[in-house]
């Protein structure tokens, strides 16, 4: 298909959303990522039954406390994408970096410039 | 277990503002199982007040520390070696291990990460509903194993109240009348008969109402 998408993205890969926690999400943003988003199988799909939508209420509770802490909660967003579907791994790629693009540095890193925080 | 619910953030971060270096210890008991304050919830509070401070400008150093029990001075002694070192300690234990850790440390500042919200059990995940209140006069021996002094809004001891509607407290639907379950339960066993038994006026007096309580074991004192 040769699809491209943004360098901005950088993939970690896990072996079902379900073992995302809300710490790994927070962690991104604390060490400096401007936007997060998980990219897991459709609903109803999940090899192990509810991995996704496990992945999508913890998605819901770090945005929650984003917002709490004073960091845009759009700054993370849940999809579900067929792991065939390729063309929609690079749309949805391209629409967040767009979305963080419109937001601007994440809050944390616009003071943090100098360096990761360790 | 002992159920507790995180502080709003930003009273958390009203507690620490002016510190450099602060010390979050969380409670590997009924905390952890309720998922408010073990070694997970510790690292989420540590990242998410990291990136408040950083958000400011300032930094935030972090020690992360999870007591096996805060309720017990053999493991809150564990912190002596270090405790110094930091301007304040955040508790994520109970109101109780939070007091531990203020009477152990007496030249230390110690702030709550949670409200304490009641003694309860797990109704499914995510889910935790009130049981017991403590009241040192435990009445379940007389209401088929079911208390209508913590679920009960009124604490009646007599049967339900006329705020009683398809088995349904009048403070909500979403809360069961517990003496609607006492019913249906002793008449399951067939043992209606024990409501029959008119409940004395209950002492309260072990309940708290006579002040801060103590319980003494002669046999297990050193």
């Amino acid at each position: 298909m040769r699809l491209t998408y943004p360098d901005s993205i950088r993939i970690i890969r896990l072996p079902c959303t379900g073992k995302i926690d809300v710490i790994h999400m927070m962690e991104a943003f604390r060490k400096g990522a401007d936007g997060v988003y998980v990219a897991g199988c459709l609903e109803g799909e999940c090899h192990y039954l509810a991995g996704n939508l496990r992945a999508k209420k913890k998605v819901e509770y770090t945005r929650k406390l984003l917002d709490e802490i004073g960091i845009e909660g759009e700054r993370i967003e849940m999809y579900g994408i067929a792991a065939s579907d390729g063309p929609r791994f690079a749309e949805v790629a391209k629409e967040m970096h767009e979305k963080i693009m419109d937001l601007g540095p994440s809050p944390v890193k616009r003071v943090v410039r100098k360096g990761v925080p360790s | 277990m002992i159920v507790g619910e995180r502080k709003p953030f930003d009273e958390i971060v009203g507690f620490v503002r002016d510190c450099k270096k602060i010390l979050i210890a969380g409670c590997n008991e009924c905390v952890t199982v309720c998922c408010a304050g073990g070694k997970k919830e510790v690292g989420i509070l540590s990242s998410a007040l990291k990136m408040a401070f950083s958000k400011e400008g300032k930094d935030l150093e972090v020690k992360e520390v999870t007591l096996e029990r805060q309720c017990d001075p053999e493991y809150v002694q564990q912190l002596s070696e270090y405790y110094d070192q930091y301007d304040a300690i955040v508790s994520m234990a109970c109101g109780v291990g939070v007091q531990e850790l203020a009477m152990s440390y007496q030249d230390k500042l110690v702030f709550p990460a949670l409200n304490t919200n009641f003694m309860g059990a797990s109704q499914g995940q995510g889910v935790w509903e009130e049981r017991c209140q403590g009241c040192g006069a435990c009445v379940l021996g007389r209401t088929g194993g079911l208390c209508p002094i913590a679920r009960c809004a009124k604490s009646l001891l007599n049967g339900p109240c006329g705020g009683s509607m398809n088995g349904k407290c009048e403070i909500s639907k979403d809360v069961d009348c517990v003496w609607q379950l006492i019913i249906d339960r002793l008449t399951g066993l067939n043992q209606l008969q024990m409501l029959e038994d008119i409940f004395p006026v209950k002492d309260w007096s072990c309940a708290g109402h006579g002040g801060p309580r103590k319980v003494v074991r002669e046999d297990l004192k050193s």
